[in-house]
C-alpha cells in the first residue's frame, strides 16, 4: 500500500530571505497511522502543518519540494481545487480550544459547515452527523451544545467540539498541533484517549505535534525529530525509544520526564549536542545551496 | 428583573444627560453677549418699545425665574415661542427636523458602504499596493474637515461640472404632493421617483461632504479590525475546510471586526449630525442645522434652545440604538 500522505523535500522560506523555515522535510504517512513531530519550540513543527493544509502565514512561502496528497500532488493543482481536495480529505485539530471556535457563531454551523457548503450536504443531513459525531466524543447533552455560543463551554467541551468537527467529514488525513496543551491536566488525558480512539476506528492517517515524548510513546507508531526545520530523525516508535540514532534525539529522551520515576532530575538538552545539530543544519543548508 | 433594571437605568441616565445640556444652553445663550429684542427692532426704537417687548418675552426677569418657567413650559410641552419667527417653538424644531434626518441618515449610508468596500478591499488585497492606495485615500478623507469636502465638491460637481443641484432641497418647480416632511421616505412610499431622484440631486453633495470624514474612519478602523481577526484561529481553521478568501472574510472574520467599528459609528453619527449645521448653511438646505445658525444670529434663545434640546434627545437616542445593536449582534452581552 503506498502512502497517503508523502511529503518530499520540503523547503519554505520567509520572503525575501534565504534562510530557511523547513529544510528539505520529508516523511510519509500510511493510512491509519500516526507520526509524531516532535521538537523544541520554534523547531517547525507546526509549519509542517500549516504547509500541508495551505494555511502558512502570508509571508512564509514552499520554495521547492512537494507534498502528496492521496497520490495528488498538492502544488501543481490551482488554488480553488487545493482548497477543496484539502478541505474534503484533511483536518485539523487545533491547540487552544478558547480561540479556535468562533465566538458569534453557535457551535452547530461550526461542526456542519464544511459539510453543508463545501460537500453540498443537505443541513438536516449534516444536522443528524453533527450530533451523531458529538456522541461519538461523548458529549453528553448534544441538542443543547449545538445550540450554545463558545463561551457557554468550557475548555474541554469545546476542544471534544473541535475534535467532533474535524471528523465531520471522515478525513483520511487529521493534523493535530499540540491538542491538549491548553488544557487542563486531568482533561488532557480523556482528550488524548478520545483523538487516538476515533483514529483507530476511522483509520485516519494522523500527524501528531507534541513537545511530550511521553504521549509519542501512547499515541504514535512513528516519529520525526525536528531541529531548525530540519528532520534530524525519522524512526519507528519502538526503535526510537530502544535507543535514538541521533545525539539530539537521545539528549531530547534524556530531557522527558519518566513516569517510572517523575521526580529524578531531568538532564537539560547538553550544549554541546545543541551546538552540534546547529551545525549540522548549517551545513546542510550550505549543501542545499550547492546543490540547488 | 435584571433587564428592567437595565432600562430604567438607562432612562435616567438619558433624562441626567438632557437636563445637563437644557441647563448648560440655558445659561450659556443667556450670558453671550447680543439682545434679542434689538435684533428685531427697527433702528431708533423707543426706549417704551424696548422695554414693553422685553417684558413680554420675560427678557426683564431673573436670569433664574427665566428658567423656571421654560422648565415648566417644557413639561407641559410648550418650549415657548420663537422671537425671531413669532411662532411656537417646538413645531418650528419639527418641521425640519426631518430634512436633517434625511440628510444625515443619506450621509451615513454613503460612508458605511464606502467606508465598508474601502476596507474589505483593503483586507482582500492586504499588503499590496491596492491597501497602501486605500491607506492614502483615508488619510485624505480625515486631514480634510467636512466644510472644506463641501467646497471642494461644490467646485467639482456644481461648477466644472454641474451635474448636482448645490442649493436647497428640492426644486421650487415642483409641485410637491408631501403631507409629511420627510420628503425621501414619502416620494419613495408615493412611487414618485421624479421628486426622488430631484431630492437625492439636491443631497447628493451635503451628503457626501458629510460622508467623507466618516468614511475614511470606518474604512481605517474595519480594516484595522479585520486585519487582526484574520489572524486568529478560528479564522485560520476555517480555510482548512475549503474555503475561500472572500468566503472567509465576508462570513468568519467580519461579524466579529465589525463590533468595535460599530460603536465607533455610533459616535461618529453624533459627529456627523453636528456637521450638518455649516454643511446646510454652504448648501442652502432647509434642515434644523440651518434654521440653528439663524436662531444664533437672532439671538433668539428659545428657539436655540428647543433645536439644542432636540439635538440632545437624538443623540442619545443613537446610542441607545447603537447599545442595543452591540448587545443584539454580540453573543456575549446577549446572554450576560
Ligand atoms: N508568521 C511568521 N512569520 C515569520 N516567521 C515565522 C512566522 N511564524 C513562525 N515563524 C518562524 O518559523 C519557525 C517555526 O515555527 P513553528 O510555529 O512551526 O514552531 P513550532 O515548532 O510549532 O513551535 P511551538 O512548539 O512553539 O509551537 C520559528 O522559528 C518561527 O520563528
Ligand atoms: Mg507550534
Amino acid at each position: 500500500m503506498s502512502a497517503f500522505l508523502t511529503v518530499n523535500n520540503l523547503s519554505a522560506a520567509l520572503h525575501g530571505y534565504d534562510q530557511r523555515v523547513l529544510r528539505s522535510v520529508s516523511f510519509s504517512i500510511d493510512t491509519g497511522e500516526v507520526l509524531g513531530l516532535v521538537g523544541e519550540s520554534g523547531a517547525g513543527k507546526s509549519m509542517i502543518g500549516k504547509a500541508i493544509l495551505g494555511i502558512l502565514p502570508s509571508a512564509i512561502s514552499i520554495i521547492e519540494g512537494e507534498i502528496l496528497l492521496d497520490g495528488q500532488d498538492l502544488q501543481k493543482l490551482k488554488p480553488a481545487d487545493r482548497r477543496r481536495m484539502i478541505g474534503a480529505t484533511a483536518a485539523l485539530i487545533p491547540q487552544d480550544p478558547l480561540t479556535a471556535l468562533n465566538p458569534s457563531r453557535r457551535i452547530e454551523p461550526q461542526i456542519t459547515n464544511r459539510l453543508v457548503d463545501i460537500l453540498g450536504w443537505s443541513k438536516a443531513d449534516a444536522r443528524v452527523r453533527a450530533l451523531e459525531l458529538l456522541n461519538e466524543v461523548h458529549i453528553d447533552n448534544p441538542e443543547r451544545v449545538m445550540g450554545s455560543y463558545p463561551h457557554e463551554l468550557s475548555g474541554g467541551m469545546r476542544q471534544r467540539v473541535l475534535i467532533a468537527s474535524a471528523f465531520a467529514a471522515n478525513p483520511k488525513l487529521v493534523i493535530a498541533d499540540e491538542p491538549t496543551t491548553a488544557l487542563d491536566v486531568t482533561v488532557q488525558k480523556q482528550i488524548l484517549r478520545l483523538i487516538r480512539e476515533l483514529q483507530e476506528r476511522h483509520s485516519t492517517a494522523m500527524v501528531f505535534v507534541t513537545h511530550d515524548l511521553g504521549v509519542v510513546s501512547k499515541v504514535c507508531q512513528r516519529l520525526s525529530v525536528l531541529y531548525g526545520g530540519k528532520i534530524v530523525e525519522n524512526s519507528s516508535v519502538p526503535d526510537f525509544f530502544a535507543g535514538p540514532k541521533h545525539a539530539y534525539s537521545r539528549a531530547l529522551l534524556a530531557a522527558t520526564p519518566k513516569y517510572t520515576d517523575p521526580d529524578a532530575s531531568l538532564l537539560p538538552v547538553d550544549e554541546a549536542v545543541i551546538e552540534a545539530v546547529a551545525a549540522e543544519v548549517l551545513a546542510s543548508d550550505k549543501e542545499w545551496r550547492h546543490g540547488g | 428583573m435584571k433587564l428592567l433594571r437595565a432600562i430604567l437605568l438607562r432612562l435616567a441616565t438619558m433624562s441626567v444627560t438632557l437636563i445637563g445640556a437644557a441647563v448648560v444652553v440655558f445659561f450659556v445663550i443667556r450670558v453671550v453677549p447680543g439682545n434679542p429684542i434689538a435684533m428685531m427692532l427697527p433702528p431708533g426704537a423707543s426706549e417704551e418699545d424696548i422695554a414693553r417687548l422685553t417684558a413680554h418675552y420675560g427678557l426683564d426677569k431673573t436670569i433664574f425665574e427665566q428658567f423656571w418657567i421654560w422648565l415648566t413650559g417644557v413639561f407641559h410641552g410648550d418650549f415657548g415661542t420663537s422671537i425671531s419667527l413669532r411662532q411656537p417653538v417646538m413645531p418650528l424644531v419639527l418641521s425640519r427636523l426631518p430634512a436633517t434626518l434625511e440628510l444625515a441618515i443619506f450621509a451615513l449610508v454613503i460612508a458605511v458602504m464606502i467606508g465598508g468596500a474601502m476596507a474589505l478591499t483593503g483586507v482582500r488585497h492586504r499588503e499590496t499596493r491596492t491597501e497602501t492606495a486605500i491607506d492614502v485615500a483615508n488619510g485624505v478623507g480625515l486631514s480634510i474637515p467636512d466644510f472644506l469636502w463641501a467646497l471642494i465638491l461644490i467646485v467639482l460637481f456644481g461648477v466644472l461640472m454641474p451635474v448636482f443641484h448645490i442649493s436647497g432641497r428640492i426644486s421650487p418647480s415642483l409641485d410637491l404632493p408631501f403631507v409629511t416632511q420627510f420628503y425621501v421616505f414619502e416620494s419613495i412610499a408615493r412611487l414618485r421617483f421624479d421628486l426622488w431622484w430631484d431630492l437625492l440631486k439636491h443631497m447628493f453633495m451635503p451628503a457626501l461632504a458629510l460622508a467623507i470624514p466618516l468614511a475614511a474612519i470606518i474604512s481605517q478602523l474595519l480594516k484595522q479590525s479585520l486585519k487582526e481577526t484574520m489572524h486568529l484561529d478560528y479564522v485560520t481553521l476555517s480555510r482548512t475546510k475549503g474555503y475561500s478568501e472572500n468566503h472567509v472574510i465576508l462570513s468568519e472574520a467580519l461579524p466579529n471586526a465589525v463590533l468595535p467599528t460599530l460603536t465607533l459609528i455610533g459616535v461618529q453619527f453624533t459627529f456627523l449630525i453636528g456637521g450638518t449645521v455649516i454643511i446646510e448653511r454652504l448648501f442652502s438646505y432647509e434642515g434644523l442645522g440651518n434654521m440653528a445658525i439663524d436662531a444664533v444670529i437672532n439671538r433668539d434663545l428659545p428657539l436655540i434652545q428647543g433645536i439644542v434640546i432636540v439635538f440632545a434627545l437624538l443623540f442619545t437616542i443613537i446610542n441607545l440604538v447603537v447599545d442595543m445593536t452591540y448587545a443584539l449582534l454580540n453573543p456575549r452581552l446577549r446572554h450576560a
